[in-house]
């Protein structure tokens, strides 16, 4: 059965249709590639299953029953997470302080309640050694790599024991050895029976990790194939137009 | 991926990533309060050689009151400038609260009463900027320009322009608050003469930046300050509470300002329009000196406290060593770009580096 299921979903914005009914399908523990180029409709797709806009038409699906987001929050509390293009992360504060930000761990009575600081920084550390990720949970962000940024990022979901998890672009300007590690925290996440959804321009990290790859052009889904039955070049076609649809 | 290490574990980690992490004492040596307390100490302890009265306990008695109430609003500017923000009407609503206050105690109101009014009169200003800056959105800087002339203006219109000094039956009160010691400073006091007779300015300002150091440290309020002022977008899309914690942190800058104000009011016995006028820019000093960021993201409590002293004991030397007073202004900014430059340093910015790249690169020309 599958995790999430888009029913064709569509979202105008005034007279123009961004969106023309979509239907789309994720199961637990796949990662599925969602491609297209600037302005397909790309970014209005995550932000309707991530709850930052409201679909004109059409339904989303969550374990079989239908969900209707009006915020971020909404998505949050199904078991959505999006790692942002931008990483949503606040440079002056640990690693921990990170992860466990506007969720914090706290200990004591009524008005006198602390932050938990031990449990929290033994709690990151567990989730960074689940993701097999050289970071620690004490040090600041300012001072970290691309790919430990990322590892931060995606521990916060783990925190949530989100099912889904949107990654935004999670490979762009990040150096060749940071993309491999990226790239291996996302197959991380997936032996755990996380679903991901990675939005890549980028074609070889598609192709490293994902087990089907959906390509948008227009405002509708022109393609929606397993990995291994396509090519860069049909998937290169397909989101400039030049193969109209597979 | 880095590369494989043959002993998987921690104890590679820092030789991959190069990055070590810092012990108590690199923590120490890199951090400006730090160094800021050092400068402090080297010029008391100067001072008070080449002057044995600075140090005697009558003068730091005298230092450390005339300081606290800039500490006191340094600890709630740092709160604002952790956001990112600025207070720029601290000063102006010192003179408010202050007339506020007089007014109602020369209209023989109670020594509560006249206080709880004065302070009221200082969260409504920061309840108003807070509102601006907060849930409108406006910039910090335009909004409490504003109530820095707002401020200032209902206070010369509601003193009638004058000073107030005839403050009804609780005069003596009042005055006794203002004036409070601990240890009282009389021969018959139980604590030896050498220790200073610390004014209630000083004790209120200590429990401040105690209170407040510990919300930093251990409160969730504080880290999501910090949080804001590091990366607003983050801390809002992780669920902070964004606005309401920026609203409260101007709250919390007039109320400093407010009680910094009733206590030069109680101490001097009089209430004056004109107070507080230019301390907003003193305040500012001392955050800055004290190692808070005006790019927000970074501060301490303590860190404000001792810039504030840093401040004062500068123009205390000045004074004592017997040198011009308009010299002061010249010192005290010299500090400021000093302690900024110290604390780029050990932010990672070397400074030894940049002048020898210059030096370099003007050799080859």
């Amino acid at each position: 059965m599958s995790l999430l299921k888009l029913k064709d979903v569509a979202k105008n914005f005034g007279a123009i249709e961004a969106l023309k009914g979509v239907d789309l399908e994720i199961g637990t523990g796949e990662v599925v590639g969602l491609m297209g180029d600037n302005g397909a409709g790309k970014s209005t797709l995550v932000k309707i299953i991530s709850g930052n806009f409201r679909q004109s038409r059409g339904s989303i699906e969550m374990d079989g029953d239908v969900v209707d987001f009006h915020r971020p929050m909404d998505a949050r509390d199904v078991g959505i997470e999006v790692v942002y293009q931008d990483l949503a992360i606040a440079d002056n504060l640990t690693a921990a302080e990170n992860v466990f930000l506007g969720r914090e761990i706290r200990k004591g009575w009524g008005p006198f309640k602390t932050l938990d600081k031990k449990a929290m920084i033994d709690r990151s550390a567990e989730l960074f050694e689940e993701l097999k990720s050289e970071t620690r949970p004490r040090d600041l962000v300012r001072k970290m790599s691309g790919g430990q940024r990322q590892a931060v990022a995606i521990a916060r979901t783990r925190l949530s024991q989100a099912k889904i998890v949107l990654m935004d672009e999670p490979t762009a300007a990040i150096s060749v050895r940071q993309v491999a590690e990226v790239l291996s925290l996302i197959k991380r996440l997936k032996a755990q029976g996380v679903a991901i959804m990675l939005i890549s321009h980028r074609m070889p990290d598609v192709f490293g990790v994902c087990d089907r790859i959906v390509v948008v052009r227009r405002g509708e889904k022109v393609a929606d194939k397993r990995t291994a039955d396509t090519s860069p070049e049909e998937i290169t076609g397909l989101i400039t137009g030049a193969i109209h649809e597979a | 991926m880095k590369p494989e290490v043959p002993s998987a574990g921690h104890a590679s980690i820092s030789e991959v990533t190069g990055i070590e992490e810092r012990t108590l004492r690199q923590k120490l040596f890199t951090s400006q309060p730090f160094w800021v307390t050092v400068a402090l100490l080297v010029l008391a302890v100067a001072i008070a050689f080449y002057q044995p009265s600075f140090a005697s306990p009558a003068n730091l008695s005298n230092i450390t009151r005339n300081f606290a109430p800039f500490g006191i609003m340094a600890v709630g500017m740092t709160c604002v400038i952790i956001t990112g923000g600025i207070d720029l009407s601290v000063g102006s609503i010192m003179g408010l609260v202050a007339i506020v206050a007089g007014l109602a105690l020369t209209n023989e109101y109670s020594w509560y009463t006249a206080f709880s009014l004065g302070l009221l009169a200082g969260l409504a200003c920061g309840a108003v900027n807070g509102f601006f800056i907060a849930y409108v959105g406006m910039s910090p800087f335009v909004v409490t320009l504003g109530m820095m002339s707002i401020a200032r203006s209902l206070a010369v219109v509601i003193s009638g322009n004058q000073m107030l000094y005839q403050f009804g039956p609780d005069a003596p009160i009042v005055k006794a608050i203002g004036q409070f010691r601990f240890p009282s400073g009389q021969p018959d006091s139980i604590f030896p003469a050498w220790i200073p007779a610390f004014s209630i300015q000083f004790w209120i300002m200590v429990f401040l930046a105690l209170f407040v150091g510990y919300v930093f440290r251990s409160r969730a309020w504080g880290t999501h300050l910090f949080a804001i002022g590091g990366n607003e977008q983050a801390a809002r899309m992780t669920g902070v509470n964004v606005d309401r914690i920026k609203f409260q942190a101007y709250v919390f800058s007039a109320f400093c300002a407010a009680i910094s104000s009733l206590l030069i009011m109680a101490y001097s016995g009089s209430a004056i329009n004109a107070l507080g006028q230019t301390y907003e820019l003193r305040v500012i000093a001392a955050t800055v000196i004290g190692g808070a960021s005006l790019m927000g993201g970074s501060g301490t409590a303590y860190g404000a406290i001792v810039g504030s002293a840093l401040l004062e004991v500068i123009r205390n030397a000045l004074l004592m060593a017997g040198i011009d007073s308009n010299w002061q202004g010249a010192f005290v900014g010299v500090f400021i770009i000093l302690a900024v430059l110290v604390g780029m340093e050990t932010r990672g910015f070397s400074l030894k580096e940049v002048l020898r790249e210059m030096f370099r690169f003007g050799r080859k020309r």
